[in-house]
Formats: structure tokens, sequence, C-alpha cells
């Protein structure tokens, strides 16, 4: 195979610039997500047998959105002639046909450039929607918001690629058989639908962030994913307070990716990790935008409440610094606003920090009876560790082989085992 | 991977002139796009070299020499961060980046790749390189 010529590789990357923008627009005309990025990819089609031969256009993305219209409406008018032979054809094809003159897609770009974002905001409530499994949702918008290839998402999540493929078709089926509107939801809806779309972006940075060493690298690559996803949510919605506030929480906790491992491949912890080798412009980047989230709420929402405590962490040159106190009263009002145990068993870490593994100890004794709790294995790491800070070295050490003995993560464990030998 | 759009200076930018009102649109345009993409990590204009110095190092010695300098095209008047997945995109972005002296006039600007300090082996030096930063 011969290396892809220098064009190819600018094809490639102005795709994947454009991807988005071209379904959303596509996808406002035709109404369906999975026809509009079939349509966007007969544009990508027309690009690779254009380019290599009359060079790229002086502005790319607009050669490609405007193909894509063009295609879209000859769909358009097809379906209305198919629809004019059972003269059924609705008031709707008729408008639609009415616009269908020949500088129609220029002019609708002149007129509409502003609408662009209002397209990609679209996109991503689109792709985001309640309907789709957590699974699909998160599959969909890496491919439709990422420019990703299924290959691509297959590999970051370790799957088979038939298996995001098959994923991805039945995401498409789904919203198309639930006839989701392609719009930005109305006020009523729109906490359910934003926290929706939160949760995918968070969920793709977590699972980049869980990437361990050997994994191939487009595992660690969904952190910058989500990142570029959020900041770009951020910018499509710059009054919205938790979406500044995911942003801050990604971008801080992106800033510590280099230390978060040691020489030998290991996880290391936060308290012990080497902060010199945090990032200090993505610190600088998630503490303007927690300040920028804070600014927006009056109460501040889980997301907001996050950033803020890893913000604490930030602040803290080293860990001894930590404003543990501080962190206290932002996990309360987190429990408030989003109340579980795993909020509480955080909550009894800081507590421990603040003010002393005793008192910690009895607020960890007081979750051990929740059942949502009984296979989790940080609450016996918890335990094992203020137990061991109070001398207790015997049933630290059990708490420390029982946690290792309940994480899935083999790195976890092995520290887990480590931390458990060290008492023996 | 991240890296800077360098925008060199020019009689204009050195002098102190402020650019047209439609040239810092066009940039704050070009800004937008960035952010929208979620690519632009940070940029700045900076002030003319008449406001800064250098050190010179000769023989040991070193010597304050104050601004402004002559060589006017190979000083710098501003920069754009960013941070993408491949070369291409960078080299991409930056064909899109406006002319930064007006349409018709000359103008450059310069690309460059960011070192990451894990592009680097470990030692003592890099460990202390990261404690400065």
């Amino acid at each position: 195979m011969t290396p892809p010529s220098a064009t190819h590789r600018a094809i490639d990357a102005v795709w994947r610039i454009e991807a988005a923008r071209i379904v959303a627009g596509v996808a406002r005309l035709v109404r369906d997500v999975g026809l509009a990025e079939e349509l966007a990819q007969d544009a990508l089609v027309a690009a690779l047998e254009h380019w290599p031969v009359d060079g790229l256009p002086d502005n790319p993305g607009a050669w490609l959105m405007a193909t894509a219209k063009h295609r879209a409406l000859d769909r358009l008018r097809q379906q209305a002639l198919h629809a004019r032979k059972h003269e059924e054809l609705g008031h709707e094809l008729d408008a639609r046909q009415a616009h269908v003159v020949p500088d129609f897609v220029d002019a609708l770009d002149a007129a509409r450039q502003d609408d662009i974002g209002d397209d990609l905001l679209r996109l991503i409530f689109t792709a985001c929607h309640p309907v789709l499994s957590t699974e699909a949702r998160v599959a969909l918008t890496l491919r439709l918001l990422g420019g990703l290839s299924t290959d691509e998402i297959a590999r970051a999540f370790l799957l088979p690629e038939p298996t995001i493929a098959q994923r991805i078709v039945r995401a498409k089926r789904t919203l198309g058989a639930a006839r989701v509107p392609f719009e930005v939801p109305g006020a009523d809806e729109r906490a359910p639908r934003l926290a929706s779309v939160l949760e995918v972006i968070y969920l793709v940075f977590n699972e980049g962030y869980a990437a361990t060493a050997g994994d191939d690298w487009m595992r660690p690559a969904l952190c910058d994913e989500a990142l570029r996803l959020g900041r770009t949510l951020a910018g499509l919605m710059p009054g919205d307070a938790e979406v500044l506030g995911l942003v801050a929480l990604l971008e801080i906790q992106a800033s510590r990716t280099a230390a978060r491992t040691g020489a030998d491949g290991r996880p290391v912890l936060l308290l012990e990790q080497d902060r010199s080798r945090w990032d200090p412009l993505l610190i600088r980047r998630g503490l303007a935008a927690l300040a920028r989230a804070e600014a927006l709420a009056d109460v501040p929402g889980p997301y907001t409440l996050q950033a803020a405590i890893a913000a604490c962490h930030a602040r803290a040159r080293v860990a001894d610094q930590t404003d543990w106190a501080q962190i206290v009263a932002l996990y309360d009002a987190l429990a408030r606003a989003v109340p579980s145990p795993v909020v509480e068993l955080n909550r009894a870490v800081a507590v421990g920090m603040a003010s002393g593994p005793a008192a910690a100890l009895d607020l960890v004794d007081t979750l051990a009876a929740d059942p949502a709790l009984a296979r989790y294995h940080w609450l016996p790491s918890v335990r094992g560790d203020l137990l061991a800070k109070l001398g207790r070295a015997e049933e630290a050490r059990a708490e420390f082989e029982r946690a290792a003995g309940l994480t899935r993560n083999l790195r976890e464990r092995e520290l887990l085992q480590r931390r458990a030998a060290a008492l023996a | 991977m991240r890296f800077m759009i360098i925008v060199k200076a020019s009689a204009a930018s050195e002098a102190g002139v402020m650019p047209e009102e439609s040239l810092i649109a066009e940039r704050a345009a070009y800004h937008e796009q960035l952010a929208r993409a979620g690519v632009l990590l940070d940029g700045s204009g900076l002030r003319p070299s008449a406001d800064g110095w250098r050190i010179r190092y000769t023989g040991g010695q070193r010597s304050v020499v104050d601004g402004p300098f002559a060589e006017t095209k190979e000083l710098i008047a501003g920069y754009t961060l960013i941070q993408v997945r491949s070369r291409d995109e960078a080299l991409e972005w930056a064909r899109r980046c406006p002319p930064p002296q007006g349409p018709t006039a000359d103008a450059e600007i310069e690309v460059r790749q960011l070192f990451e300090l894990e592009d680097f082996a470990p030692g003592a030096a890099i460990d202390r390189m990261r404690e400065m930063r």
C-alpha cells in the first residue's frame, strides 16, 4: 500500500474538522441523521474524486457543505416527485420545492451562518436522545460529532467493529422509528435532555481516563474527544453553568494525565502524584471555566461542584496544602444536589483528611450497611486506609484484601494487594 | 498534540499601530471557529518589540539590549495555541488563518509543534523543568 498523498491526508483532516457541521447542516434539511450522514459521506466521496485532480478548494468546508446539501435537495426532490405520483404532495414538500433554485444553498449559507451552531446543537441533542441506550448514545455521538470511524470507536471501547457498527445502525433506526425531531429541546425538556448530553461526554472521558498502559492509543484519545466535545458545547451554550462545570471538571482531570501513571505503568493516587507533572495550561483553563460556571449558577449543579472539588486539589501546590474543610463543604453540597452513598463515601474520605481518621471511620461504618455499596471495592479500600491510619493493621489488611477481591481493574487490584501485603 | 500558530510582526505591528477593525473582527471570527471546534487552547497578541528587551550572552558576559529590534520579519506579533488530533488537522486549521495584515498585504505566519515534556527521556533536568512550569 502506498502512503496516502498530501491531498488525501488534507481531505481526511478537512473531513474530521467538518463532518459534524455537515451532517448537522444536512440533517436540518432532511430531518434524519442517518440519511444526513449518508449524504455527507457522498460529499466526501465527491471530494475524494475531485480534489486530487482539481486541488483543494479555497474553502473546503463550504464545498463539502454545498455538495452535501445539493444531494439532500436532490433527495427531497425525488421524494416529492414520488409523493406527487401518489398525489400526496403535502404542503411542507411544496414549500421545500419552492426553495429549490440553483443558488438556494449559497443563499441559505449566507443567510444562516449563525445557524450552523444551532444545527450542531440539534445534532448533539439528537445523538444523545434518551430514547437511545447509553452505549448507543456514546457510539453515535463519537461517530456523528467526533467524526470517528466505527473501527476507531471499536478499538477505543475494546469491542469488535461489527458490534459498534450494528449499535450505530440500530441507534439511527431507533431515532427514525421514534420520530425524534431534529431540534434543540424546549424549556420544559431542556434539563433532562442536557443531563443526557453531559452524561455522554463524561462517560467518553472516563472511558479514556480508565485506559491503562499498553491499551490501544485510541482509548486515551477518548479523553481528548470528550474535551473537544465539551469545549464545543460550551461554545454553543455559553450561558449554561453545568456545561461549563463539566468542561472545568474535564480540563482539571485531564491536567493530571501525565502524573497518574508511574514510570512502571502503575496508577499513582491523587495525593501521591508529582504535581509538577500536572499541566498548568489545562488547570488554568479549568479554573477559568469553573469561575464562569460559579458566576452563572444560583445553586451550583453536580458537575460544577465536582469541578470545584477538583479545583481544590489543583490549587494546592503540594498535597499537604489541600483545603480539606472546603472539600467537605463541597461534598455536603454535592450530597444535597445528588444524594448518593458514593458521594457520602467520598465525603467521608474528605472528613478523614480534615478531622482525622476516627471521625471518618464512624461515617464509613454507617455507610457499610448500604446495599448499594455492598460490592463496591472503594468502601473496604477507604475503610482499610482509615484503619491503617488508626494503627489497626490487622483489620486494615483484611479490608484491603476484601477490596482487592471486589475490583475488576487489574491495576487497582495489584495496588490493593500491595497495600495489604505492606501491613502483614 | 499541540501546535502554535505564530503571526510574524509587521512594520505596523512594530509601530504599535492597532490593526483595523476589520482585521480584528476576522481574527476574532477565526478564534471563534477554533473555539467552537474545541481546539483553541490559548492565544494572544504581543506588544511591539519596543516594549521588550533581549538579554545577549557574549563571551560569558550578559547584557540587556532594549527594543525595538530592527529585523521586523524575524519578530513575532502574536500566537494561537491549538490542540488537534493530527499534524494534518493543524495544517488545515493554519490554512484557514486570515491574512494577518489584511487581504492583499504580504505577511507570514509560522506553525510549530510543541514538545510535550513526555517526549524527553526521564532525567533530573526534565524533572526540574516540570517543577518550574
